[in-house]
């Protein structure tokens, strides 16, 4: 897996998110990550689903932002949180995502909350080619 | 004297009021106009500058883009951003309302004493964590149809009355009626009907929360303003609560960034913030978003108005009286992310606007537009929210506030640091022992979420009704202090 920092001094009421992978389905899937242990402690959620995830979108950086917004809508609609995340992103432009995500409920007993994230915002929203590898800033409301 | 800040120049404009000239950034149309204190203005982040200036480069923008005494670095607007843009001519920004469509305040009046409460406070607060829902992936008590939820997104709050969960009379004390004119559930996906459909009646998480609080006597500023507000005794208790349109509201801004995003380059804009996206008001997608965001903005009332009904049940049960014996009315009821279409004058001209208010409150003044009979001689009342540590206050609009905020002000005490660094400051769980034993009761789904929300990691409070009083924006009326907290 990549890597992901919390920015502290950006975005003080949010949480804003620098990750980086070695190839853009690391990214892809390091960002998932980072977002659901934003939301709850990963060991603490019982493995118990499997769920298929395919999108597309004219922009790789659209394409990420659609990544997110569909497991934070997902965190909404079933409850469902998914500390794994196996991703796959193909294509130039349109770019196409298909994934395979692995979680559970989050059962309130057992579950260590952490926060709740709104959405996905476009501040400072960016997917970069970097050496070795790409980077993301990600600002997420909290 | 110009404060120079790393990238531009502040210069003072009157006591408590400070501008950015249009020449300081270029596309700026009107100038930035921050009102602060210099010592509020000097702990502001660098983000505020950068964001109300970038505001002020939007099209059909009137006046000036405001940025009241709360503010702190948001994801487009600055927090505690107000603009209007004219309506015939000026956009409408998804960001300037933010995802949390409808976030707000709402207060409730009690006849009970801090006295009455106190030896009852940890069954209360344990039964109103239970009875409102909080924290990431909460579902409420209230299970609506998609055929009642489209009903709720276009009648408000007054959905809830109509099917038990209310009194006829919360509807008058609440900001338009609790139903704001213009939704349209045909702008609204069905991802964010899925989104939001079991969350009514949900807190949220964050700085979302349900407070149990106390007037204390030196704490009543205005002794006949209050009184009118219904503050009649020492020790009076209140109980607060703010949250918005969870999931659906979120949605709604998700999707719509999105479309904009696309859009936008049609209309010829270009913002310097990628959330600053936005489309004329008057184009189809400037419509179509008014009428989602404003279904939104309706099922926060409604959420507001459920989360009244289950605080009544649990008061009743907790002190095994009729709720209406213990009064338990509904003070008031403001927004805090919204766009409305709203008339004020601008050069002496009335001028039909939509104002933005991002993290910011309406405050009208005496005898305006939509205050209620009961506060028509003292103005709309302004719910601010603290921190859970130190406490809020209620305030008044004014006169003033109509000429020269676009009836608006504050809305909390504005953040000083990040999350991150309020969880590296202090472990969640002890800053409850330490409440605790100052006589605060928390009960939160997060312990991480009660240490983002420290009282270190935000303003004084104070200092910012401070602000807004000597800017006769609002008049401060009682100052609230908390005893008990619910949170996500």
């Amino acid at each position: 897996m990549g890597r992901y920092e919390v920015l502290e001094d950006v975005a003080l009421a949010d949480c804003a998110l620098e990750v980086e992978g070695r190839d853009l389905n690391d990214l892809f899937e390091t960002a998932a990550v980072a977002l659901t242990e934003l939301m709850v402690d990963p060991a603490t959620v019982e493995t118990s689903v499997e769920r298929a995830i395919a999108l597309s979108a004219d922009k790789l950086d659209l394409l990420l932002y659609d990544w997110l917004s569909e497991l934070i809508y997902r965190k909404d609609r079933d409850q469902e949180v998914f500390p794994q995340a196996y991703v796959r992103v193909s294509g130039n432009g349109p770019f196409r995502l298909e994934a395979t995500v692995r979680g559970g409920i989050i059962d309130r007993a057992h579950t260590a909350l952490r926060a709740d994230p709104k959405a996905v915002t476009f501040h400072q929203f960016a997917v970069t080619a970097v050496d070795g590898g790409w980077r993301a800033r990600i600002v997420i409301d909290i | 004297m110009a404060v120079a800040m790393p990238t531009m120049k502040v210069r003072p404009a009157g006591d408590c009021v400070w501008e950015i000239p249009p020449s300081e950034k270029p596309g700026m149309r009107v100038p930035a106009r921050i009102y602060a204190s210099e010592m509020l203005l000097a702990q502001m982040d660098r983000g505020v500058f950068d964001q109300v200036t970038n505001v002020a480069c939007l099209p059909g923008i009137v006046r000036a883009a405001l940025c009241m005494p709360d503010g702190h670095w948001g994801y487009g607007f600055p927090i505690g951003g107000v603009a209007a843009f004219r309506a015939d001519t000026g956009v409408i920004s998804p960001g300037g309302i933010g995802f949390d469509i409808n976030c707000g305040m709402r207060l409730i009046r009690t006849h009970l004493t801090e006295a009455d409460v106190r030896p009852k406070l940890r069954e209360l607060v344990d039964a109103l964590f239970r009875a409102v829902p909080s924290g990431v992936g909460a579902h409420g008590f209230v299970r609506l149809t998609e055929v009642e939820f489209r009903q709720a997104m276009v009648e408000g709050a007054g959905w809830c009355v109509r099917h038990g969960y209310g009194w006829p009379e919360d509807l008058e004390h609440t900001e338009g009626g609790g139903c704001l004119p213009g939704a349209d559930p045909a702008h609204v996906s069905a991802r964010a009907l899925e989104r939001g459909l079991k969350q009514l009646g949900t807190l949220g998480s964050g700085n979302h929360y349900l407070e149990i609080q106390v007037v204390h006597p030196g704490a009543i500023h205005d002794p006949e303003v209050a009184r009118t507000l219904g503050v009649d005794r020492p020790g009076q208790v209140f109980i607060m609560f703010h949250c918005g349109s969870r999931g659906f509201g979120h949605q709604i801004g998700t999707d719509y960034l999105r479309r904009f995003d696309q859009a936008m380059p049609r209309y010829g804009i270009t913002v310097n913030d990628r959330e600053l996206v936005c489309a004329p008001f008057r184009s189809p997608e400037g419509q179509a978003y008014f009428g989602a965001m404003t279904a939104a903005a309706n099922t926060a009332f409604a959420n507001r108005q459920v989360i009244t009904h289950r605080v009544r049940e649990i008061m009743a049960s907790v002190f095994r009286r009729d709720p209406r014996e213990l009064d338990l009315s509904v003070v008031y009821d403001v927004c805090h992310n919204t766009a409305k279409l709203e008339r004020h004058v601008v050069d002496g001209e009335p001028q039909d606007l939509v104002v933005h208010r991002k993290g910011a409150t309406r405050a009208f003044g005496p005898g305006a537009p939509d205050v209620p009979d009961a506060y028509r001689a003292v103005g709309q009342p302004v719910i601010i929210g603290g921190s859970m540590e130190t406490g809020s206050a209620l305030l008044v609009g004014t006169a003033h506030a109509m000429a020269e905020t676009f009836g608006s002000t504050a809305h909390g005490a504005g953040r000083t640091m990040s999350r991150h660094q309020a969880k590296r400051r202090v472990h969640g769980a002890r800053l409850i022992q330490e409440m605790e034993a100052r006589g605060i009761l928390v009960r939160a789904a997060s312990t991480s979420g009660v240490a983002e929300e420290a009282g270190f990691a935000y303003k004084d409070l104070a200092a910012v009704v401070d602000v807004l009083h000597r800017l006769d924006i609002s008049r401060k009326v009682v100052s609230l202090t908390p005893i008990g907290n619910i949170k996500g």
